[in-house]
């Protein structure tokens, strides 16, 4: 603390032209650019176990397959930067599709249930919203709760299902890409997304404000940022595009069950988190959520091309989630143990 | 010397609400329970035949067994969402066990179950002590690695009742005093657990790291040692839960314990244990789970949809957070107001 | 008055120097203490203190220097090694488990056991009563700690001490919190204490309790030992120049200056239970200063005014203009910035990079299309930079990197970026050394001169004394004087500040 006093005043005050590298950023891009090493590993594992991984076939189906997982860790991303967490967005899933069958099967139109659909999402992120920033409950325990209620409610709304056929026109979007592309359109929808994301958190006042809320809220609100506003509107946000990912999941499928995407909530959140997110909030990229999508969708074709157990690839999840948190501490504790034995 | 002790203070009256705050959360959930229990009886008296009332209590068995080990944890500020998965593989491990030796004693299938599960702990406990990892991130790992390899064990083949000892299937079904066994053994399990974390230093020292981890390593607590006793005892209890679930069901499958974890942490929220650890009881969470599951069978048996049970539980969940916060916020106002001070911590 | 130079000493700190990276924190902490004294240890914030205490509990592993205990050199591995060792803390802030009993506080990890190595509860409470009563204070044992007022809470943190029968006390600022009478019933323990063979190392701002409650003195400045006297045989003029190392007059720069309108208007505030009716005005051009004890509701009036927490009654103006209670935008439009009194947690994101630091109150002047110009924010934080003469690496380096007076000019760059009417600073030179408070001093001089109004919260008297045009003085959420910046002295402030009368030109 001393050595700024010591220091003679003709230290200049500053060096030029700054190098403009930020702490935060130079450690997250070390571990997207791993990420990007692992991606390249999965692909050439696959494709030597399998002539026909590299093709666009596989893309299709990793798209389509990973879209709705996809597009539900983009709102959890946000989440996660300010420090909190949504473990209800596969039951809001649920109950999107459950709103939007229910209509549906009961003669309203296709675009009126979707439309309701939505708005159930943004009341039930409101619920959430309200829970946590308005009251200042813990987000683990209230959408905890609310995974069990919407699911609950789903289960009462929609409890057999749908069995009136969705427009094909709109169920399409199940077995065919875009046209003219091989990409699944709930991928298109999640790049699209992406990109909308990446600006808002790495390019914009609210962005920062995300990274200044997750890293230290009482400075962030002593900045004049309004938290506990810009916590409830994500959850708003998650809830809608949550429920938007539901009305996706339900068309693709053609049909409508309260059960749909049960158990989601946590490979969701173990995308985020693989994508270098840390889980107290103000650490990651889109970036890296977008690798990690790619990469746990480009694994489990692979596997499934291998014809390996599905159980075995919960391994492969698990196993690199806890490598995404133990490898960035792993330094750390070489140099706590070094420092134990060397005092010794 | 003298002047400060006759200043008036607040002692007194927040005390008697704190402590009563405590026992009214349990004694609240008692009542909820009889209320819940009285209202499904009114609607269908078959509710409160014996029968009825020892698979209320087996039901609840599972959930409350894994509350305990759960509430250990969370009283340190940490989770542990792998308890559901430990308790499939632990209850198919145990079923492949007898089927393939099917001469065992029946006790060995308790001990094996509990072994496993102390495995599990113990990685999970290590994993977050010795590399400082969070472990909301670590057991949501190991719920899938474990799940995985659970997978990977059943294979698809389902163990079912004629693999498994009568002896061992008894205790599932067979009851003491009209009390079914399974409920026997979770409630002594409660009774030496809620005893030992009231008064053992070592149990102590739990609500000490949850209530202020700094303080704690300041005080001189072995925090990691003591994080990983939570994490071995939550492991030992999912083993054990999953040999119960074994009898219980006399049968599994890969599902077997799918789903508990969240099962688990609303039964222990809703028994008044605080998710950021320092507070809360091993009979609150058993409570918890019991009056989760009163709900199930009330609407069961009330011919309600049971579908409206994981709506029910998730307001409970919520109404039970949102009425300790909304409680604590008035005992903090009253305080303040009441010492008209300025300098409450 | 036994200095007990005649017997051995029980404690020895010599030489002792501890690093954080590129901060020196403690270059050469030396103390010495004798059974039977009471010793006080002072220096300016930002000397060393925390770091040497630190070190006797066992928290920091020194770099080097040598640590005796009775004439045995050790080294405490943990705080656990310097508990054993006979070495009781009592920090600044207390460490207590709010969810647990004030007995189980004081015996965690030693409560008394009874059948079968269980706690017996009877026993731990019987022996806190005990405590206390040798403590003379009367305290309910079985309570949770949760509720406590800080003096309380320091009491459960000396009885904890005791029951160890620490032959060596630490108390860092044990008196910051607590009114006139718990001072006097804190050196009455102090005293019984020493009475029965211990040390007390002492540390506090304020130089009379130093002189009416202990024997020597040693003093720091800058990481390092200065000297150590008999406080028989020291003035206070001598402590000063020992810890400030120079003439106060450069530390405290003030140009006269004649106050303008009145820029804020503060009427009848009152944010229940905290504080109450608390009216003043800040003009153009002056420093009116928030005196008080920790814990008066000075930093909450400065909150309340901010907008960080919502007034329950009365209202804030700026240039006549009601502020809408508890909206830090609505205050930040109207030209209020606020330097907060906890700067690693509420001035600093400390994992952010300096420029990001002094652009986040400004975000939206510095984005264009809803996009922030990276270009522009590091070109004001440069600026600021340059202007605060801050002293740092790189512009992208985390805020953590950097000292503490630096951060401190990172807040006060963050802040002046906004070019605000009314610049509210809470401890604006907390923690800093010496040569960087001398220049936040001259930059708050600065400012005023420019027609700023400053409301500055400070519990060290001589920055107050020497900054402010004029004095309010908070007791128990209540302004209890307002004085004349000729007519503030430390009594005058410190009576109040206790809620005692004002002794007439004392």
């Amino acid at each position: 603390m001393s050595e700024t006093a010591i220091k003679p005043p003709t230290v200049p005050a500053y060096r030029g032209e700054d190098a403009g590298s930020v702490a935060l950023w130079r450690r997250a891009l070390r571990w997207e650019a791993a990420l990007l090493v692992v991606l390249v590993a999965v692909l050439i594992f696959g494709s030597a176990e399998s002539s026909t991984f590299l093709s666009s076939t596989t893309f299709f189906f990793t798209g389509l397959n990973m879209g709705e997982i996809a597009i539900m860790a983009l709102p959890l991303l946000l989440i996660v930067m300010v420090g909190e967490i949504d473990l209800s967005v596969a039951s809001m899933l649920g109950l999107s599709g459950a709103v939007m069958g229910n209509l549906y099967q009961n003669g309203s139109s296709i675009w009126l249930a979707m439309a309701v659909a939505l708005l159930v999402g943004a009341l039930g992120g409101a619920l959430n919203g309200l829970l946590i920033a308005g009251f200042g409950l813990p987000s683990i325990a209230v959408t905890i709760g609310t995974l069990t209620l919407f699911r609950g409610l789903a289960e009462i709304i929609l409890t057999n299902p749908t069995t009136k056929l969705f427009p094909t026109s709109l169920t399409k979007i199940g077995v065919l890409p875009v046209g003219g592309t091989q990409l699944a359109y709930s991928a298109a929808i999640f790049a699209v997304l992406a990109v909308l994301c990446a600006i808002v958190l790495h390019a914009t006042p609210v962005g920062r404000s995300l990274v200044a809320i997750g890293l230290q809220p009482e400075a962030a609100q002593f900045s004049g940022i309004r938290v506990k506003r810009i916590t409830f509107v994500l959850y708003v946000v998650s809830g809608i595009i949550c429920a938007f990912a539901g009305i996706l999941f339900t068309l693709k499928n053609s049909s409508a069950s309260y059960g749909a995407g049960t158990g989601l909530e946590l490979t969701v959140v173990a995308v985020v988190l693989f994508g270098g997110v840390s889980i107290f909030g103000g650490r990651g990229t889109v970036v890296g959520v977008v690798l990690s999508v790619i990469i746990v969708g480009a694994l489990q074709q692979a596997l499934t091309q291998m014809r390996v157990q599905p159980e075995v690839q919960n391994i492969v999840t698990g196993s690199l989630l806890l490598i995404s948190v133990i490898v960035p501490n792993a330094g750390e504790l070489l140099g706590r143990l070094r420092a134990r034995t060397g005092r010794r | 010397m003298t002047a400060l002790n006759t200043v008036d203070r607040p002692t007194a009256g927040w005390q008697v609400a704190s402590s009563a705050l405590l026992r009214a959360r349990e004694l609240g959930i008692l009542l909820a329970i009889l209320a819940v229990f009285l209202v499904a009886t009114a609607k269908n008296h078959a509710f409160a035949n014996s029968h009825s009332v020892q698979q209320l209590l087996s039901g609840a068995a599972l959930i409350a067994l894994l509350g305990v080990g759960e509430t250990l944890v969370i009283v340190t500020r940490n989770v542990d969402l792998s308890v559901g998965s430990v308790v499939g593989i632990s209850a198919y491990v145990v079923g492949m066990t007898f089927k393939h030796h099917p001469g065992l004693p029946v006790l060995l299938g308790f001990v094996l179950g509990m072994a496993i599960g102390a495995f599990f702990g113990a990685i999970n406990g290590l994993v977050v002590t010795l590399l400082r990892v969070p472990s909301l991130v670590v057991t949501l790992a190991a719920l899938y690695i474990i799940r995985g390899i659970d997978g990977v064990i059943v294979n698809g083949i389902t163990i079912d009742p004629g693999s498994i000892p009568k002896g061992y299937q008894q205790v599932g079904y067979r009851t003491l005093f009209g009390l079914p066994w399974l409920a026997i053994i979770v409630i002594v399990v409660v009774a030496v657990v809620g005893y030992a974390m009231r008064s053992y230093r070592a149990a102590r020292e739990l609500y000490a790291i949850g209530s202020n981890p700094e303080a704690a390593a300041l005080a001189g607590i072995r925090t990691g040692r003591r994080v990983f006793t939570a994490f071995l005892v939550s492991g030992t209890l999912a083993g054990l839960a999953g040999s119960l679930f074994l009898a219980l069901h006399a049968q599994v499958d890969v599902t077997g314990g799918n789903g508990y974890e969240f099962l688990v942490v609303a039964a222990v929220v809703v028994g008044g244990v605080a998710i950021f650890g320092g507070s809360g009881t091993v009979f609150g969470a058993a409570l918890g789970a019991l009056l989760l599951n009163t709900i199930n069978q009330a609407l069961v048996s009330s011919k309600v949809s049971p579908f409206w049970n994981d709506a029910i539980a998730g307001a409970l969940l919520l109404s039970a957070i949102a009425f300790d916060r909304w409680l604590s916020l008035r005992v903090a106002r009253s305080l303040r107001s009441a010492s008209g001070a300025h300098r409450d911590v | 008055m036994s200095t007990g130079e005649l017997t051995e000493p029980l404690l020895v700190l010599d030489g002792a120097a501890k690093s954080f990276g590129p901060v020196k924190a403690l270059v050469d902490g030396s103390v010495t203490l004798y059974p039977g004294e009471a010793h006080a240890l002072l220096g300016e914030n930002g000397a060393g203190k925390s770091t040497l205490v630190k070190i006797l509990a066992g928290v920091y592993q020194p770099d080097g220097g040598r640590l005796l205990v009775d004439g045995v050199p050790v080294s405490f591995s943990g705080p656990a090694a310097s508990r054993n060792a006979g070495v009781s803390i009592i920090y600044q802030e207390p460490t207590l488990f709010a969810d647990l009993t004030v007995a189980e506080n004081i015996f965690m990890g030693r409560q008394p056991l009874g059948r079968a190595r269980a706690i017996d509860r009877r026993r731990m409470n019987a022996e806190a009563k005990a405590v206390f009563a040798r403590l003379g204070i009367e305290l309910d044992s079985d309570r949770p700690a949760r509720g406590l007022s800080v003096a309380d809470q320091q009491l459960v943190e000396i009885a904890k001490a005791i029951s160890l029968e620490a032959k060596v006390l630490v108390m860092d600022e044990p008196t910051a919190a607590l009114t006139g009478v718990e001072v006097e019933r804190l050196f009455e323990v102090m005293r019984t204490l020493r009475e029965q063979g211990a040390a007390v190392l002492f540390i506090s701002h304020r130089l009379e309790e130093v002189f009416a409650s202990c024997q020597r003195v040693t003093i720091m400045r800058d990481g390092s030992f200065v000297r150590t006297d008999a406080i028989s045989e020291i003035g206070i003029d001598d402590i000063i120049r020992s810890m400030v190392g120079r003439d106060l007059d450069s530390l405290f720069p003030k140009t006269a200056t004649e106050p303008g309108e009145v820029v804020l208007q503060v009427s009848e505030l009152s944010r229940e239970g905290v504080f109450s009716n608390v009216s003043f005005e800040v003009r153009k051009g002056e420093i009116v200063a928030l005196a008080g004890l920790v814990g008066a509701g000075r930093s909450e009036v400065a909150r309340a005014i901010f907008g960080i927490d919502a007034h329950t009654s009365g209202s804030v103006r700026i240039h006549g203009v009601e502020l809408p209670a508890g909206s830090p935008r609505a205050a930040m439009a109207a030209g209020i910035a606020l330097v907060p009194e906890d700067r690693r947690q509420q001035g600093l994101v400390m994992q952010l990079g300096i420029d990001q630091n002094v652009a986040l109150a400004s975000l939206g002047r510095l984005s264009r299309f809803g996009l922030i110009r990276r270009a522009d924010e590091r070109r004001l934080a440069l600026s600021w930079g340059q202007r605060l003469q801050l002293k740092f690496g790189r512009m992208g380096n985390a805020a953590a990197t950097l000292s503490g007076g630096n951060q401190q000019k990172v807040v006060l760059a963050k802040w002046l970026a906004r070019n605000p009417d009314l610049l509210i600073i809470d401890e604006p030179t907390r923690g800093i050394d010496v040569g960087t408070k001398a220049e936040v001093h001259r930059i708050l001089d600065g400012l005023v001169a420019e027609g700023m109004a400053v409301l500055m919260i400070s519990s060290e008297l001589p920055e107050v004394l020497g900054m402010a045009d004029r004095v309010l003085v908070l007791h128990e959420g209540r302004i209890s004087v307002s004085l004349q910046r000729e007519q503030a002295t430390e009594d005058t402030i410190m009576r109040a500040a206790s809620g005692l009368p004002a002794g007439e030109a004392a």
